[in-house]
């Protein structure tokens, strides 16, 4: 535990570090990137002992503040969820340190890495905390140094709405999460995690509390319908805190949905159901948004909808399981939802690491801008390749191997005792299914719109290479993605302690789920194994047929015109369109257009945007309706000290009167 | 044992709350928070039953000092540099205000009956009085304009949690009182020095105009004849 302590200090102290050297771009850069990787490294430690399967960690230090105390510990869940954070988080920051320098004219750079480290301390101190208090700072720090890390680039507007809608969202779901442990603390007679569990509840109490948690961690992990922060935060931030917000920050939520569950005990059947909803809902709107979209990060922002969508479902599926007394199941749905995590805080990190290159590169995040940059940025080209295909969960990469779980816990949810489970079966196989179709459809676009293709814009004046500090971080999260490939099956023999600890069930009974399922995943890595080889093959005849030929160079998707230009070819929107416009309903995108006229049309122009549907068709009318109903009050705040002065004097005098009368 | 004189201070102390409601030159509402905090200096001298030790005539001698005459020579000084002599204009006339202070004095004393008193020995009129000083306090903040009454108003309101301390709690007033007097020491330094520069800055120590820096929406801008005036008494 002294290992993490010391990370949480050297990332504290770090941050204070930077911003006390901000004056030097290039100092506070180096103090900010250190800290954060020397934090890391530290951290790793322990996280790595307990993961494969070390002792528990536990410390307890007095603390002054009322019903807090200052205790932290260190099991397989936090451990899990810890991994992630260090490894990306400090391959994110030596990405952000080139990054952030190309503003080092413009910005005090010491102020982003403040936040930053500040952003890795209270993240460990969520997933570490055992005190609801200190997970509540841990949290609301977590929540601020993210939030203004949004406001990086604050002369634009669209940042400031960004940032102004991730504080309020965070916020208004923080309530939720303030009254869920507030009667959790009420029932223990203690704020601490360890009296949460074995408090006996009724089923309505663990049912409001279990809404409470589903809103107010949701919120955080950005399902649907509280994502509206997210399409808008995610774009907004610089892309290295793009891919930590999207890679680890949403993984808070997911955590403390599975720490909260294993406070309630006792999972009814009607949780699982609500979360199957919940999940398949935001998987299959958020890569419907996804596929529709033209801006790369916000793309990739709703795709990470999708991904939680998936991790929901497997956790509902989960929690079914658990609730019918099915292991089985359990073992299904948990054990696909934390891999699932896993793969996607790797995958999702390194993309959006990949969408701030280009953006480095070319200055646009707008794919149908964009083009062939796989023949400048073949390394880019590659990594974007292996992460796509990761999150497509295409075989035999390792986002497939995660979401097959969850797929075999749909598909086995008709074996569990009791009815009513055949037609929700077929409805999440038949959802998840469509979902893969449509996140290739979505990735297809993403990445032939950018890097394939010839450019659809004139070069850029200043194509700003990025160097290897950005690259090498690319690199090394898709080798890790590679890397699980063949390490995922067996790394969840590691989530026995996680599984046991969420569901109840024996250990013993969990491993046999779980070798089971690695035994059916054999004929698939054989199969994976024969395409590989096949592919190898085909590649081999054909330099073996081209060798010794001359070899011309065509222009790509120059579809056999005589004189085809740049501006000719598919653009991404038109890739889309034809699944976009099949779905019009629910997107409901708007389009303004300038039509061709007459036989010689002069001009023609068209414009596409799709707004969020929750955010067009239901937060934006109940805000304007509920500002409308306070404006009258605006009269209040006037902005004199004096009166508000009176206000607190006013309520401080009424409540001694009301106690004393 | 005191009963008497130890009642005659929170009489003064009543009639110095009104006299601060009640005026507008500043040269008096500083005298009078000099002397109040001179009446609140001799408390603890009041307060011993057994005689008084040491600590007690120490506590007195560093409440005067700092009350009766470090914090007003500040002020006095915060008062020429901004070169103003008065309120003008304040949010609630000058006998509203004695009226409203009556009324608090009602409330106060209705107060001091609820509220439990901890000693049996102690006073009738702590409570009330003590209380009653601190609303006014609060009220100078409320009613006035002036950035100098402010810190005059919150001077007061400092007097009348010292007077409720020490007559409630005089067995270990003195580190909490040294808390709090240097707490307070420090703001009026602070704010002595702050309305030095926004009347530098800005020719005033208006805080209504001060309000203005935010950025809301003004409701009702200053008409312009009003920025005359102050100028003018400036």
């Amino acid at each position: 535990m002294n290992w993490l302590l010391a990370a949480i200090g050297v990332w504290l102290a770090g941050g204070v570090g930077a911003l006390l050297f901000a004056s030097s771009a290039t100092w506070a850069t180096r103090i900010g990137v250190a800290s954060v990787v020397l934090g890391s490294v530290a951290g790793m430690v322990p996280v790595l002992s307990t993961l494969f399967g070390g002792p528990v960690l536990e410390f307890q230090a007095a603390w002054a503040i009322p019903s807090g105390s200052f205790s932290l510990g260190l099991d397989g869940l936090s451990a899990f969820f810890l991994l992630p954070t260090l490894v990306v988080g400090s391959l994110a920051a030596i990405y952000g340190g080139e990054y952030l320098l190309s503003y080092r004219n413009t910005k005090n750079i010491g102020m982003p890495w403040f936040l930053y480290n500040w952003l890795m301390a209270g993240m460990a101190v969520v997933f570490l905390s055992r005190n609801a208090l200190l997970f509540m700072m841990g949290w609301e720090i977590m929540t601020l140094s993210a939030a203004f890390l949004v406001f990086f680039d604050d002369a634009k507007g669209n940042v400031r709405t960004a940032g102004w809608m991730y504080l309020v969202a965070s916020h208004i779901a923080m309530e939720f999460l303030l009254v869920l442990f507030i009667m959790l603390g009420q029932e223990a007679g203690s704020l601490d995690f360890a009296g949460f569990a074995g408090v006996s509840r009724s089923a309505w109490l663990s049912g409001f509390l279990f809404v409470c948690a589903v809103v107010g961690f949701g919120t955080k992990a950005g399902i649907m319908p509280f994502h509206i922060w997210l399409p808008e935060a995610h774009p907004a931030a610089p892309s290295h805190v793009s891919a930590v917000m999207s890679a680890l920050l949403l993984k808070t939520g997911v955590y403390g949905l599975l720490r909260t569950l294993t406070f309630l005990g006792h999972y009814q059947e009607w949780w699982g159901w609500v979360l199957m909803g919940i999940g398949l809902t935001s998987a299959l709107l958020g890569i419907l948004f996804a596929l529709a979209q033209s801006d790369l990060k916000r793309l990739l922002a709703y795709s990470s909808v999708e991904n939680i969508g998936i991790i929901f479902i497997g956790i509902g599926i989960g929690v079914l399981g658990v609730s019918r007394g099915s292991a089985a199941l359990a073992t299904l749905g948990f054990c696909g939802a934390l891999l699932h995590a896993i793969n996607h805080s790797m995958a999702k990190g390194m993309l959006f690491l990949n969408a701030g290159c280009i953006l480095h590169a070319t200055g646009t995040r707008r794919i149908n801008l964009l083009g062939g940059l796989s023949k400048r940025m073949p390394l880019e080209g590659g990594t974007f390749l292996v992460g796509a295909l990761a999150l497509c969960a295409l075989p035999p990469m390792n986002g497939f191997l995660s979401e097959f779980w969850i797929y075999l816990g749909a598909y086995r949810m008709r074996g569990i005792p009791g009815s009513g489970v055949v037609m929700p079966s077929l409805v999440l196989l038949a959802g998840l299914a469509l979902v893969g179709g449509f996140a290739a459809v979505a990735f297809s676009k993403a990445f032939g719109g950018a890097y394939l293709g010839q450019p659809r814009q004139p070069e850029p004046q200043h194509f700003h290479r990025p160097g290897w500090a950005m690259r090498g971080p690319l690199l090394a999260l898709a080798l890790i993605c590679l890397l699980l490939v063949p390490a995922l099956p067996w790394a969840a023999t590691l989530t026995v302690p996680m599984v046991q600890a969420l569901t109840g069930f024996e250990g013993r009974e969990i491993l046999e789920q779980i070798s089971s399922v690695q035994t059916s995943l054999w004929p698939l890595a054989i199969f994976a194994g024969f395409l590989l080889s096949l592919a190898g093959t085909l590649a081999g005849i054909r330099w073996a047929v081209l060798r010794g030929r001359k070899i011309g160079a065509g222009t790509t998707w120059g579809c056999g015109y005589a004189a085809p230009t740049r501006r000719m070819q598919y653009s991404a929107t038109s890739f889309s369109q034809p699944l976009a416009g099949f779905f019009a309903l629910i997107l409901q995108g708007r389009k303004t257009e300038e039509k061709a006229d007459g036989f010689f049309p002069r001009s023609a122009s068209q414009s596409n945007s799709i707004p969020d549907l929750y955010l067009e068709k239901i937060y934006r009318p109940l805000f304007l309706w509920i500002d409308s109903r306070l404006i009258r009050w605006r009269w209040i705040q006037h902005g004199r000290i004096q009166a508000y002065i009176l206000y607190i004097t006013l309520t401080l005098l009424f409540l001694l009167t009301w106690k004393l009368w | 044992m005191h009963s008497a004189s130890f009642d005659f201070i929170f009489v003064l102390l009543l009639l110095s709350d009104l006299a601060l409601l009640g005026s507008s030159r500043f040269t008096i509402l500083i005298r009078t928070v000099s002397a109040q905090g001179v009446l609140l200096g001799l408390l603890p001298l009041m307060t011993g039953e057994d005689g008084n030790t040491f600590r007690h005539y120490a506590l007195a001698a560093g409440v005067i000092a700092l009350k009766g005459v470090a914090f007003p020579f500040l002020l006095n000084r915060a008062r020429r540099q901004a070169g103003v002599s008065r309120e003008i204009q304040p949010l609630v006339g000058f006998s509203l205000s004695l009226l409203v202070g009556i009324l608090a004095l009602a409330f106060s004393i209705w107060m001091g009956f609820k509220l439990p008193r901890p000693m049996a020995g102690t006073s009738h009129l702590v409570v009330p009085m003590s209380l009653f000083t601190l609303f006014s306090g609060l009220f100078l903040i409320v009613a006035r304009h002036k950035a100098l009454t402010q810190v005059i108003g919150y001077l007061t309101m400092e007097n009348g949690i010292y007077a409720f301390g020490v007559a409630m709690a005089y067995q270990e007033p003195l580190l909490v009182e040294l808390g709090v007097m240097l707490d307070v020491f420090v703001g009026v330094f602070v704010m002595g020095i702050a309305i030095f520069h926004i009347n530098r800055e800005f020719d005033h120590i208006d805080t209504r105009q001060l309000s203005k820096l935010g950025d809301w929406p003004q409701s009702a801008p200053a008409s312009p004849e009003d920025g005359f005036m102050e100028k003018e008494m400036l």
